[in-house]
C-alpha cells in the first residue's frame, strides 16, 4: 500500500513548480495516498510479456518541405505576454544572487 | 410537442433546411439563440464568453451568400454552435476554465474552429468546462460551475458540462466538446443529449489545448443523432498540422444516421458488456439500459453478452496515464510568454515566479493531477505505475479486439448514476472519478463511442445515456445503431430533451 508522506508531496510540488500552501500539503498528502492506493491495482494484471501501449494509433514523424512561411508577427507573439519590453518578452531574473 | 415558431427548439438539420430555403435568415436564428442565452444563462452558466457581434457577422455573411444565389458552404451553414473553451479561437478569449489563461486571446484558430468557420457554422461563444478538461462535473471551472438544466442543484457532467448544458437549455442547437476520459459522452448522458467521441485521430487536435495528448479527442454534441453526424462530417478528416491525425476518409456517418433512422437493425450483432452492469450502478440507470437493450432487440439486432475482463482496470490505468501526460503538457504554463504571472516584483527569480504563478493560477484538481503524474513518472515508480498502466492499455485493446470479432458494436450504460448534486463529490476524488467508469476504455483504446439518451431514471426523473462503442474508424456503426434506437424511443416516448423543465429556478 502506498504511503506518501507530507514531505514527499512537498518534494513533488517542488518538482512540478507548484508553491503549495501548508494546508494544501495536508490535503494532497491524504488524497494522493488514497488515489495511489486505488490505482496500484494496475499491477495485478500487468506482466512482463505484455507490450505497453503509449498511443492507440501508430505514430510516424510528419515531415514537410522546409520552406519559409508567414509566422506570428512580433506584435502577435507579444500580445499575450505577461510583460514585454522593447519588443521582447520581459522575464524575471533567471540567475540567483550567488551567480 | 416542439413549437415550430420557436427557433431555439428546432434541430440543427431543421434550422439548416429553413435557412437554406430562405424561410428564415441565419441572423434571425442566431439572434434567437443569443436572446435565449441572455434570458437563461444566469441560471445555467453554460457560457464563459458570448461573441454576439462575431456571431451576428458570421450569420449575416451566410445570409448574404444565400441571397446572392451561392450554394451553402456546408449542410450546417448558418446554424449556431457553442464551442468548448479548450479550442483556440483567434480574437476570442480561450481560458480552458482556468485563471491561468483568464485574459488570453489566441493569435490563431484551432483546425476545428477554422473548419467550423469555413463551413459557415456560427460560433455563438465559448462554453464552461472543468479546468483544462480535468473533471467529471464542471465544478472545477475557475469561473464557477455550470448547472444541469434538468435540476439546477445538480452537475451537468464534465468536463464539457457547458457544451452539453447549452444544448439542454436550448441556448445552442449544436456544440463541440472534447473527450479524454468521457468528457463528451458523460455530460451528454446526464443532460439528455447526444455526445460522440470519434475515433482517436479522426478530428484534428491542432489548437486543442492539450490535457492528455494520447487520449484527447474533439467531437460533436447535439440534441439528435443526425445533427451530431452532420457536425462530425464538418469537423472530421485528416489535418497535416496534427501528427496524430489519421489520414483516412471520414466514415459515412450522415448516411449511417439516415439509414439507422429507417429503424431496421437486422443483421447487426450487439454485445452487452457484462462488466458494466454490476454493483455500484444506480438501479434506475440499469432499468433504463435494459429497456434500451430490449428496444435494440425489437429493431432486429441480435444481442449477446460479451465479457471484457480488463475493463475493470481501465479507471486506474487512466488515472495514471492522463495525469502523467498532463504533468508534462501543463509545464507550458510557466508565466513567461503568455498567461498569468504573479509576484513579478523584482524580488523573485523566474523559478519562484513560475511556482507562485502556478500555485495561484491552477485549481485543486489540476494541482492534484500534476502531482500524481509527477509521482507516476518519477524514477523508482515509473515501472510500477505508468509502465503497468500502459500494459493495461494493451490488455484493454485486446479485450476490444476479441469482442469486435464477435459483435459489430458494444453497448453499456454511459454512466453508473444519473447527475449527482453539486458539491456532493468535490472532496472525494475517487468517488468523482467513478463517473467516467464506463467511458474510459474507449479512450484508452482509441475506439469510437457515442452516448444517446435512453430515458429517465424512474427514481429521480433524470436522464440516462446508452453508450454505443465501435472499432476505430467504424464510427458510422455508432450512428446507425443510435439513430435507429433514437427513432424508436422518440416514437413511443417523445424527444427526451424536449421534456427538460422550464428554466425558472433560482439564479446561480
Amino acid at each position: 500500500m502506498p504511503n506518501i508522506s507530507r514531505d514527499e508531496v512537498a518534494h513533488l510540488a517542488k518538482l512540478a513548480r507548484l508553491a503549495v500552501t501548508d494546508e494544501e500539503l495536508d490535503t494532497f498528502a491524504g488524497q494522493l495516498d488514497q488515489i495511489l492506493d486505488a490505482v496500484a491495482k494496475v499491477g495485478e494484471v500487468a506482466g512482463g510479456d505484455i507490450p505497453p501501449t503509449s498511443h492507440a494509433v501508430p505514430l510516424t514523424n510528419v515531415f514537410r518541405d522546409d520552406v519559409v512561411r508567414q509566422g506570428l508577427s512580433q506584435q502577435q507573439a507579444l500580445a499575450g505576454a505577461p510583460a514585454a519590453e522593447e519588443g521582447r518578452f520581459r522575464v524575471p531574473r533567471i540567475l540567483g544572487e550567488e551567480q | 410537442m416542439t413549437d415550430p415558431t420557436d427557433l431555439t427548439k428546432l434541430s440543427a438539420a431543421e434550422l439548416a433546411a429553413k435557412i437554406h430555403a430562405r424561410e428564415v435568415t441565419s441572423a434571425e436564428v442566431t439572434r434567437a439563440h443569443l436572446d435565449r442565452i441572455a434570458a437563461v444563462d444566469d441560471h445555467v452558466h453554460a457560457f464563459l464568453h458570448v461573441d454576439r457581434e462575431g456571431a451576428l457577422a458570421a450569420a449575416e455573411a451566410v445570409d448574404a451568400d444565400l441571397a446572392a444565389g451561392r450554394a451553402p458552404a456546408s449542410p450546417l451553414a448558418g446554424v449556431p454552435l457553442a464551442l468548448k473553451d479548450v479550442f483556440t479561437t483567434k480574437g476570442i478569449p480561450t481560458t480552458c476554465g482556468s485563471r491561468t489563461l483568464e485574459d488570453w486571446v489566441p493569435p490563431y484558430d484551432a483546425t476545428v474552429t477554422r473548419r467550423l468557420r469555413e463551413a459557415g457554422v456560427v460560433i455563438l461563444g465559448k462554453t464552461n468546462m472543468d479546468e483544462f478538461a480535468m473533471g467529471s462535473s464542471t465544478e472545477n471551472s475557475a469561473f464557477g460551475p455550470t448547472h444541469n438544466p434538468w435540476d439546477h442543484a445538480r452537475i451537468p457532467g464534465g468536463s464539457g458540462g457547458g457544451s452539453s448544458a447549452s444544448l439542454a437549455a436550448f441556448e445552442a442547437p449544436l456544440a463541440i466538446g472534447t473527450d479524454t476520459g468521457g468528457s463528451i459522452r458523460q455530460p451528454g448522458a446526464v443532460t439528455g443529449t447526444v455526445g460522440v467521441k470519434p475515433t482517436y485521430g479522426g478530428v484534428s487536435r491542432y489548437g486543442l489545448v492539450a490535457f492528455s495528448s494520447s487520449l484527447d479527442q474533439g467531437g460533436p454534441c447535439a440534441r439528435t443523432v443526425l445533427d451530431a453526424a452532420l457536425l462530425h462530417e464538418v469537423i472530421g478528416g485528416h489535418d497535416p498540422m496534427d501528427s496524430t491525425s489519421i489520414d483516412a476518409p471520414v466514415p459515412p456517418v450522415v448516411e449511417a444516421a439516415r439509414e439507422g433512422a429507417r429503424g431496421d437493425l437486422s443483421g447487426m450483432r450487439i454485445g452487452v458488456v457484462s462488466e458494466f452492469r454490476g454493483e455500484g450502478y444506480q438501479p434506475g440507470v440499469l432499468r433504463s439500459f435494459e429497456a434500451a437493450v430490449d428496444q435494440l432487440r425489437a429493431l432486429g439486432a441480435e444481442v449477446v453478452e460479451v465479457s471484457c475482463p480488463h475493463f475493470t482496470y481501465a479507471l486506474p490505468a487512466y488515472y495514471l496515464i492522463a495525469p502523467s501526460e498532463a504533468s508534462s503538457n501543463l509545464a507550458r504554463f510557466d508565466a513567461m510568454r503568455y498567461g498569468l504571472r504573479v509576484s513579478d516584483d523584482g524580488t523573485h527569480s523566474a523559478e519562484e515566479v513560475m511556482s507562485l504563478t502556478r500555485e495561484a493560477g491552477f485549481g485543486p484538481e489540476v494541482k492534484r493531477r500534476i502531482m500524481l503524474g509527477t509521482y507516476a513518472l518519477s524514477s523508482g515508480y515509473y515501472d510500477a505505475y505508468y509502465g503497468s498502466a500502459q500494459q493495461v492499455r494493451t490488455l484493454i485493446i485486446r479485450d476490444f479486439d476479441a469482442a469486435f470479432e464477435q459483435v459489430d458494436v458494444l453497448v453499456s450504460p454511459t454512466t453508473p448514476t444519473t447527475a449527482f448534486k453539486i458539491g456532493e463529490r468535490v472532496d472525494d476524488p475517487l468517488a468523482m472519478y467513478l463517473a467516467d467508469l464506463c467511458t474510459i476504455p474507449s479512450d484508452l483504446a482509441g475506439n469510437a463511442a457515442l452516448s444517446v439518451p435512453c430515458g429517465l431514471s424512474d427514481e429521480d426523473g433524470l436522464p440516462v445515456g446508452l453508450q454505443v462503442m465501435a472499432p476505430a474508424l467504424a464510427d458510422d456503426r455508432l450512428y446507425k445503431v443510435a439513430a435507429a434506437y433514437e427513432g424508436a424511443r422518440d416514437a413511443t416516448a417523445g424527444s427526451l430533451v424536449h421534456q427538460v423543465p422550464e428554466l425558472n429556478g433560482a439564479a446561480r
